[in-house]
């Protein structure tokens, strides 16, 4: 999937959802391009346990920079089944590939009406240029 | 990421960071560069070989005529008026409470006629206030004082003052200066000629001092052909390797180097023996303000002490993350980063006294979650030092 193809929130995740073999659906979420371009320097994520319970706009993880912590806000309600446990040993190389092997979590919808309020890339884009103009 | 407003203050420098990529941020009123590549990157790159930093934000007073030695000696904790020539000192401010204002440099220069003058170096974020307090101090009838007269300039805008820092520096920086830089030792300092024609024959200041752990200097040079020596230095400096570095590197490099900053470490609301800065507090000799409160001070136990804290997991401490010893509230972090050459995080902190052992291990709450953490002895780096350097 290129990035013209999946959804965004205004704080800067990508969502990137999908039916899996037994019918339920699947958000992968990850931060965008735009978001590690201003991070830089990033030292540490803490992902959350697999299991745990989240809803849309809650932070359910850390993303750690030399200069300032980020929070990671969940675009969906669910339940955490899959982290990206590689993810700690590609933090340098993370901005060359932050839409597949850069994703952070996997979360099984509970209740999708969240993704109605998401962005797609076009409404993102329009963000980020509005954001770098001010 | 903040942005700068119209009204900040911006250095002769401004134009060269924005063409090349520095990313601004705004920092006691000056809009800086934070970073051109990546903070670690400056970082490493200032360890390994050498960088450059634009720090002509700092405030820069010049005091000059035949009473500037005292009136400076009654104004800093530090002694003064036994400086050599070519002598630096780091001083602190204080006021009638004993609390720090600023912490300082003071050198001491002779000018091109012999005549000595002082250029004391204060916090960005702390030149407004300080001019104000020299300005308490220096009441015309002081300073006009017939043969004690005292000069004092705000020199800030008329120099730029870059600092180069690194085991390459003096290599870098050598063939720039009509000054031996190999035999000059640390904290001393000297007025130079520029060889290079950029600088149109102008002269600067060179010291060797810097903010971050690393052997090095900082050299002022006229506002005008700032911009001209910077990229002198980054031309001789490509097969050293050097790199520009912002503010972003500089923290860190100071934070590694266990170098207290104004506004974090050091504040109205601490005091010289808290801040373990008792070397800069000369308590006999000339009356300074804030003399009589230090030597009351030097007699109680501290209230805090400054420590610095190596943490156990990755999450990074940061300003203002309570400092914990079985649960309980102990102290505060006042400034706490990633360190680039320990891989890990390390912090300051203002701890109760009997937790500022080193080995004492301690947690810190990090947005309502506690990390370990180990008092360690400051610096947290130190250079490796090539040979004896005399």
């Amino acid at each position: 999937m290129t990035p013209e193809e999946l959804l965004y929130t205004q704080t800067h995740e990508w969502v990137r959802v999908e039916t899996d073999s037994a019918g339920a659906k699947i958000a992968t979420v990850g931060i965008t391009a735009f978001a590690l371009e201003l991070l830089t320097d990033l030292v540490h994520v803490e992902l959350p346990e697999v299991g745990r319970e989240v809803s849309a706009g809650e932070p359910f993880a850390e993303i750690e920079s030399v200069k300032a912590v980020s929070d990671l806000y969940s675009p969906v309600d669910g339940e955490v089944v899959e982290v990206n446990a590689a993810l700690a040993d590609m933090l340098r190389t993370l901005a060359d590939d932050p839409y597949e092997a850069g994703w952070f979590v996997k979360i099984k919808i509970t209740d999708d009406s969240a993704l109605t309020e998401l962005l797609d890339h076009a409404a993102y884009r329009k963000q980020c240029e509005e954001e770098e103009g001010g | 990421m903040e942005n700068s407003s119209d009204a900040s203050l911006r250095t002769p420098l401004y134009d060269w960071h924005v063409g090349h990529g520095g990313r601004k941020v705004e920092f006691a009123g000056w809009v800086m560069p934070q970073q051109y590549t990546s903070i670690i990157e400056e970082h490493r790159a200032t360890r390994a070989a050498v960088g450059i930093a634009d720090i002509s934000h700092m405030g820069r007073l010049r005091f000059e005529g035949p009473g500037a030695a005292v009136f400076l000696a009654e104004l800093l904790t530090r002694r003064v008026a036994d400086m050599a020539e070519g002598q630096i000192r780091y001083s602190l401010v204080t006021n009638d409470q004993g609390s720090i204002l600023d912490d300082v440099l003071v050198g001491h220069y002779n000018n091109d006629y012999g005549q000595p003058y002082y250029v004391v170096v204060v916090n960005a974020c702390n030149r407004a206030k300080i001019v104000g307090w020299i300005a308490a101090h220096l009441p015309r009838r002081r300073a006009e004082r017939s043969g004690h007269e005292v000069i004092c300039t705000d020199v800030t805008r008329l120099w730029a003052m870059l600092a180069v820092q690194g085991p390459r520096s003096v290599e870098l920086l050598q063939p720039l200066v009509d000054a031996d830089l190999r035999t000059m030792e640390y904290y001393w300092g000297s007025q130079v000629r520029i060889l290079h024609p950029a600088a149109q024959r102008q002269g600067g200041i060179i010291s060797r001092t810097g903010y971050t752990g690393e052997d090095g200097f900082e050299l002022s040079v006229g506002a005008g052909i700032a911009r001209a020596v910077w990229e002198a230095l980054m031309e001789l400096g490509k097969p050293l390797g050097v790199v520009p570095t912002g503010i972003g590197a500089r923290d860190t490099l100071r934070l590694e180097a266990g170098m207290p900053l104004y506004g974090y470490e050091l504040s109205e609301q601490v005091d010289p023996f808290q801040a373990g800065l008792e070397f800069a507090c000369h308590l006999v000799g000339y009356d300074f303000p804030g003399r009589d409160a230090l030597v009351e001070l030097e007699k109680r136990p501290p209230r805090a002490t400054l420590v610095g804290l190596e943490l156990a997991g990755r999450r990074v401490a940061r300003r203002g993350c309570p400092v914990l010893a079985d649960s309980r509230p102990i102290g505060e972090v006042t400034s706490g980063t990633f360190s680039p050459s320990l891989d890990k995080p390390i912090a300051m902190a203002y701890v109760a006294p009997q937790f500022a052992e080193p080995a004492t291990e301690v947690q810190i709450d990090i947005r309502g979650r506690t990390e370990g953490a180990r008092v360690v002895k400051l610096p947290f780096y130190h250079r490796k030092k090539k040979g004896k350097k005399k």
